[in-house]
């Protein structure tokens, strides 16, 4: 046990380093684990510091990677890191972070690609007015800060939802007996008072999904700002981008610092401005995550202008399955805004019945709108092509 | 009755598969780890993979009381942990006036007295020790609950605020699973050992269903595993079989009288392994028939 100690230690600061959330607890829970386990069973083992040092799936394969190659040979004494011991290409991607983890090559990330931030927002009323209907696509650089500056003062009023819990509230609707009695203790058991409780609500949880491919590459940019501002303003976002794949962004953006979070997103990030493949990400979003993020209420805002380069294959399916596992499905459309929009695009044909709602997001008097809307509560509006 | 904790891991695999349960090691080893630990267990795992059965068959085998709570959205206090009765509280009130009773001490004491408090599932498991508690799809309950079950898994103590602190004697087994509908949050995780119950390879799919329906020839039996394991691999069904549906599947065909897998039946019965039109609909017809064909030969 004495010999495996710092070994532990050493093996939980590359879990941490390969991005996972080790820390002393976990490698405590380690070392008392493997006290009942025997040191000849490996997979014993290695289930055993699974169970304690990891706590969900998606760190599985990271975990594994790491330790096969950190216990290779357990009767060793930790090693110091060997800089010629690269890994070789063919590696996965989960080896590689692992074997990076373990190298200690973590480089500090590059901060280049934002444009300059301009700090002499002085805009005048007149200017701000104009900036309300400018089209996101018309913007100039500096017109496009101030309206992301816009978009982070933005709230989001989603109707609440009522939970079964229940706060004191003397004008509350129902009788709280329990808080009665006790108050009724203090007079000897005479009730003088009855106290009373209502129903705590709080808003269903909210899902984006936004299309960051070529077409809309110019609303990407200010709607990932919409998403960001969005998720720190609330609890119970969840946000994903799609091109021709679907990531999930949730925990990138939940960085309160948008640069930031926006570093941590293009990292994860695989193809920015690439081609868009609306019903396959959709599907992949109905597989992976529909289960476990549409629970309890949740709305779902669909940003994309609808344009796939597969021909809408499977869009339409995809996309009736996401209507129907959620509460509200609202369609966001940058391509709404021509008065003559035609749905004639097969993805749009395709996605139009599905939805509950379809609303225009080009500028920041439409997204305004869009706000009123969210707290308009009902699925009344289902709009169909 | 089974030594507690069970020595070793070989220990506990034996147990769970006294009970008929077919563990594989690395799941054997969690629970013997959190047996020995005195640590939660937390399974997740797709839908029918058997991680409610672990704690039954722990709880059979052990033996131990299973106290089992079902999480639901908003569950409260109420539900989960203990409710004063407040009908005879206020009775006990008026029984104490006709009686004429004045002392205010004596009378609180003798409303929030112990038999007024009607226990649920947490405090069950609390007071009834030794107990195996199962949280059951955890991921349905909201993030409140949550927090109050850090209290409860911590201490293993509930407190109630007019009688006071009450402990386990024998802190309960604590098995909790999740669906995964919504991520269970960090701080639970990381007090509990964590588990993915993932499908089970053909081998073991063969003697869960040679435990859990004897009935089923072998052949079909082989026949419905290799159907099945083929339905999981790659992405084209929304929702493939868990182990569950592949049983009550072998059993809806015995009772239909089958010796072998047939594309008639299996197309009759596909609502038992499927649960989604689009995936029934994407099985019909040549499809079928060519599954059920490959099935037949992976298992012969």
């Amino acid at each position: 046990m004495n010999a495996l100690a710092p070994n532990l230690i050493a093996f939980g600061r590359v879990l941490r380093r390969a991005g996972l959330p080790v820390g002393p607890a976990e490698a405590l829970g380690a070392a008392e684990a493997l006290g009942h386990v025997p040191f000849s069973d490996r997979e014993a083992f290695r289930a055993a510091l699974r169970a304690t040092m990891v706590h969900r799936r998606d760190h599985f394969e990271v975990f594994d990677a790491a330790f096969d190659l950190f216990w290779r040979n357990p009767d060793l004494p930790i090693r110091p890191p060997d800089p010629d011991e690269q890994p070789p290409d063919t590696f996965p991607a989960a080896t590689r972070r692992a074997s990076e983890a373990m190298l200690g090559a973590s480089q500090p990330r590059s901060s280049a690609g934002e444009p300059e931030r301009r700090q002499d927002a002085a805009l005048t009323v007149s200017d701000n007015e104009l900036l309300q209907s400018l089209d996101f696509e018309a913007m100039s650089a500096e017109q496009l800060s101030e309206a992301k500056r816009e978009i982070r003062r933005l709230v989001l009023p989603l109707s609440e939802r009522p939970t079964r819990r229940f706060r004191s509230d003397t004008t509350g609707p129902r009788i709280d007996l329990r808080a009665t009695l006790r108050g009724s203790m203090r007079l000897g058991g005479e009730i003088a008072s009855i106290a009373r409780r209502r129903q705590i609500t709080r808003p269903p949880p909210l899902v984006l999904l936004c299309d960051v491919s070529g077409s809309m590459a110019r609303y990407a940019q200010i709607l990932l700002h919409f998403m960001h501002a969005v998720a720190n303003d609330r609890a119970r976002v969840h946000s994903f981008v799609f091109g021709t794949r679907l990531t999930n962004i949730t925990r990138a953006l939940r960085n309160r610092d948008p640069e930031v979070a926006f570093q941590a997103v293009s990292h994860i990030l695989p193809d920015w401005s690439g081609g868009t493949r609306i019903g396959e990400a959709l599907d992949r979003f109905n597989r992976l995550w529909a289960r476990r993020v549409l629970g309890q209420g949740a709305v779902v805002l669909l940003i994309t202008d609808g344009l796939d380069r597969s021909g809408a294959e499977g869009l339409s399916e995809a996309a009736e399955r996401l209507s129907h596992s959620c509460r509200r499905l609202i369609w966001l459309n940058p391509l709404l805004r021509f008065a003559g929009f035609q749905p004639r695009a097969a993805g749009i044909r395709a996605l139009l019945p599905h939805v509950h709602e379809h609303r225009q997001v080009h500028n920041l008097n439409s997204l305004r709108a869009l706000v009123a809307t969210l707290s308009a509560d009902g699925r009344s509006h289902r709009r169909s092509a | 009755m089974a030594e507690f904790p069970p020595p070793d891991i070989a220990a506990t695999q034996a147990l769970l598969e006294a009970g008929g349960y077919v563990a594989d090691r690395a799941l054997a080893t969690t629970v013997h780890l959190a047996l020995a630990m005195g640590r939660p267990i937390l399974l997740e795992g797709e839908p029918g993979t058997g991680k409610t059965e672990i704690a039954k068959v722990l709880a059979a085998q052990l033996p131990r009381r299973l106290v089992r709570l079902q999480c639901h959205d908003g569950m409260d206090l109420a539900s989960a942990a203990y409710e004063w009765n407040h009908a005879r509280q206020l009775m006990a009130i008026r029984l104490a006036e006709a009686a004429g009773e004045a002392d205010r001490s004596a009378l609180e004491r003798g409303l929030y007295d112990r038999r007024f408090l009607e226990p649920r599932p947490l405090l069950q498991a609390i007071e009834g020790s030794p107990a195996l508690l199962l949280i059951d799809e955890l991921d349905r309950a909201d993030e409140p609950f949550e927090a109050f079950l850090l209290e409860v898994l911590a201490d293993f103590q509930i407190t109630v605020p007019e009688l006071g602190t009450i402990r386990a004697h024998t802190p309960p087994v604590v098995v909790i699973t999740s669906n995964r509908t919504r991520e269970v949050h960090d701080a639970i995780r990381r007090r509990c050992l964590y588990h993915w119950v993932d499908y089970p390879d053909a081998a073991r799919e063969r003697a869960i269903l040679a435990r859990r329906a004897p009935d089923v020839p072998a052949a079909l039996s082989a026949q419905v595993v290799a159907f099945a394991q083929g339905l999981r691999g790659g992405d084209t069904f929304f929702k493939p079989p868990g182990v569950a549906e592949t049983v009550d599947w072998a059993r809806a065909l015995t009772a239909l009288n089958r010796r072998e897998l047939e594309p008639d039946a299996a197309e009759a019965t596909l609502g038992v392994l499927l649960k989604y039109q689009d995936d029934i609909a994407r099985l019909r017809g040549a499809e079928l028939a060519r599954r059920v064909e490959e099935a037949r030969e992976a298992a012969s």
